[in-house]
């Protein structure tokens, strides 16, 4: 008589895989715990940094990367060298060049709410003279008001910069709304916006060349000028930068490109990033140990389950495989979750900031992998034990 | 009406003619050194209803588990339903306790989590029989026994009595060649064990071999044929009596 082998099928491998976790659901949770922080941790700062990155590129798109700022260095003597005044004049004569702007800062110059405050907290704010342009250069915006134009820059008006505005506690631009600069009082026209892409103008109080060369006595020269360029020709331009501004010493001054420290930025990974995974990582490896621990209990707890599933006719096999679908369950289970919670920090996170949210795909994917392969290590051994279970000593054990 | 529907005929004249169960020259001894079995002859033709009696320690239980194919003689030949265990690997004997062989247990052995139900249907997991068929097949065999009205239940709310009616539904489930069982009135009181025991001879009239372990006098005398073990050996047998 021909003997019927004996066989499990698929869905019932989950189901009886299940049956440990639907048995004690509180054990369940508490195992999984350790594999859900881990995945939450490594996709959390995964997505956070990811986010953070494409919000830099974002950026990056929308100022542009055909600006260069040429600033005075040294002379040969070492000496501070400056920049003749005809600098921004000649490069604007320059083909590929579309915007031209400069700035020179006032040293010596404060800008106070009232006389009353002393003149030392500066709040590090500094005053400078500037083009009606800059703000077109820079690709900026205005948060409040208006920029300086031709007309203001001859009067005693002031518009200031984003950190600026927000020390002096400059909440809005009302009518008359006045600041003490350097012994006169200016008229606030306008706040800008934050300018990444040139971070000393948002601690500065702007006012025109013609005003700051009539009240407080200022030159001329610019300390640093803005130079936006045909995006095509921006190496060429660059190449001539030096010796359009200042024929007679072109060593004496420096070409950067502000959107390489944006860039930079984008591509570096900062220090948080290898730390989270670290720790992440850490309680994965956490996580499989309890997870091993409790499949181990589990089967120290269930030989008489064990022996009458074998009396039932239960291979060794299909013992392994419960246990081992038991284990790789419960890893999936805090995988699933793990990579759920990450992704809602990454959410949250993103949202606080202001940036649009950047999971990378690879990221809660990896940490399901992880899961599963972590589940399958811990229940491994739980698992052969199990199978190895003499069916009499598992029934004898009650 | 059959408790067991009919089986079919062929079938069933199969079994009556040969032996379900053999055993020939069993010994088992222990790794301790302790000789549990002594040379055990046995036969049992298909609808037998054996009791096998004896005091504590004379080898019951290992007779059983040798019987059941959960632990090998240490020599000697089983035949289970025409298959010599001797030439049958781990899984294939596991296959045969699958389709040809019916546990109950003392101590019931019922899962924690699964209704009256789902144990009795468990009973097919290892034979690829599908869930729903398994389910049917069971919840018809629940009915049976008694039990239509628990059969959602949890094994911790039920009484000794209907947790050993689940057991025995359980072990009678995939119709096999013998059933075997340890004590099944082992932990239950007097009245309801005469319950079991009448559901037992009940079954066997219907058609189900079935070899029952017991210290009760009660039990054994209810069984047509009573086999008495002392120190691992076949002290006495009632099936040659007349
Ligand atoms: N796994 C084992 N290892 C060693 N010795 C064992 C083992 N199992 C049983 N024995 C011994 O074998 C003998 C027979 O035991 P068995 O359990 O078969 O007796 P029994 O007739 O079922 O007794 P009881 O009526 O108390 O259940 C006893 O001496 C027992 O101590
Ligand atoms: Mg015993």
């Amino acid at each position: 008589m021909e003997l019927a082998p004996n066989r499990l099928l698929p869905g019932d491998v989950l189901r009886a895989g299940s049956i440990g976790l639907r048995t004690r659901r509180l054990r369940a949770v508490l195992s999984a715990l350790g594999i859900a922080i881990g995945i939450a941790s490594m996709v959390g700062v995964l997505g956070i940094s990811e986010s953070s990155k494409a919000d830099l590129l974002a950026q990056l798109d929308r100022l542009g990367t055909n600006l260069l700022t040429v600033t005075p260095g040294q002379s040969v003597f070492g000496e501070p060298a400056t920049l003749p005044e005809v600098a921004p004049r000649m490069i604007g004569r320059i083909a590929a060049v579309e915007e031209v702007a400069s700035v020179r800062t006032i040293a010596g110059a404060s800008v106070r709410r009232t006389p009353y405050i002393p003149i030392e907290e500066t709040n590090g704010i500094g005053v400078s003279a500037t083009d009606t342009n800059l703000l077109a250069t820079l690709n900026g915006t205005l948060e409040e008001g208006v920029f300086l134009n031709a007309a203001t820059v001859r009067n005693p008006v002031v518009v200031l910069g984003s950190v600026a505005a927000e020390r002096l506690g400059i909440a809005g631009v009302g009518a008359g709304l006045r600041l003490y600069i350097s012994g006169r009082w200016f008229t606030v026209a306008g706040v800008l916006e934050e300018l990444p892409l040139a971070p000393t103008i948002d601690r500065s109080a702007l006012i025109g060349y013609p005003i700051a060369g009539e009240l407080l006595g200022a030159g001329q020269d610019a300390t640093s000028i803005h130079v936006r360029t045909d995006p095509g020709t921006l190496a060429d331009v660059r190449g001539v930068l030096p010796r359009t501004s200042n024929p007679e010493n072109p060593d004496e001054l420096s070409v950067s490109r502000p959107s390489d420290v944006i860039e930079a930025r984008a591509a570096a990974k900062s220090a948080y990033t290898s730390l989270f995974l670290g720790l992440g990582a850490i309680a994965l490896l956490v996580g499989g140990v309890g997870i091993a621990n409790v499949m181990v209990i589990s089967v120290l707890e269930r030989r008489s389950e064990i022996g009458l599933r074998r009396a039932l006719g239960a291979g060794k096999r299909h013992i392994s495989l419960q246990f081992l679908t038991e284990s790789l369950l419960l890893a999936t289970i805090g995988g699933v979750a793990g990579a759920l919670i990450g992704t809602l920090i990454t959410v949250g996170y993103a949202w606080s900031r202001g940036w649009s949210v950047a999971v990378p795909a690879y990221a809660p994917a990896g940490g399901l992998i992880a899961a599963l392969l972590i589940g399958a290590v811990a229940g491994l051994y739980p698992a052969v034990r199990a199978a190895r279970l003499s069916p009499t000593d598992a029934l004898r054990s009650v | 009406m059959s408790l067991l529907g009919s089986p079919a005929p062929a079938d069933t004249t199969d079994r009556r003619n040969a032996y379900v169960l053999e055993l020939r020259g069993v010994t088992k001894v222990y790794a301790g050194g302790v000789t549990a079995l002594a040379g055990v002859d046995l036969a049992i033709a298909a609808g037998e209803l054996v009791a096998i009696v004896g005091p504590s320690g004379s080898g019951k239980s290992t007779l059983l588990h040798v019987i059941g194919t959960l632990d090998r003689p240490t020599s000697g030949e089983v035949w289970i339903d025409g298959h010599s265990t001797a030439a049958l690997d781990d899984q294939q004997l596991a296959s045969l306790r699958a389709q040809a062989i019916g546990f109950v247990f003392q101590q019931f052995f019922l899962l924690d989590g699964m209704s009256a139900l789902e144990n009795v249907a468990t009973a097919l997991l290892y034979t690829g029989t599908r869930a729903g068929e398994r389910r049917r097949l069971a919840r018809e065999l629940l009915e049976r026994v008694g039990l239509g009205h628990r059969l959602h239940q949890l094994p911790h709310k039920l009484s000794g009595g209907e947790r050993q009616r689940v057991a025995i539904a359980r072990a009678l489930l995939g119709r096999p060649a013998i059933v075997l069982a340890d004590e099944p009135t082992g932990n239950l009181d007097t009245r309801t064990g005469a319950e079991i025991l009448a559901l037992l001879e009940e079954l066997n009239r219907d058609g189900a071999t079935i070899l029952v372990i017991t210290h009760e006098r009660e039990v054994a005398d209810a069984c047509r044929r009573q086999v008495a073990v002392r120190d691992g050996r076949i002290e006495h047998d009632s099936a040659g009596e007349a």
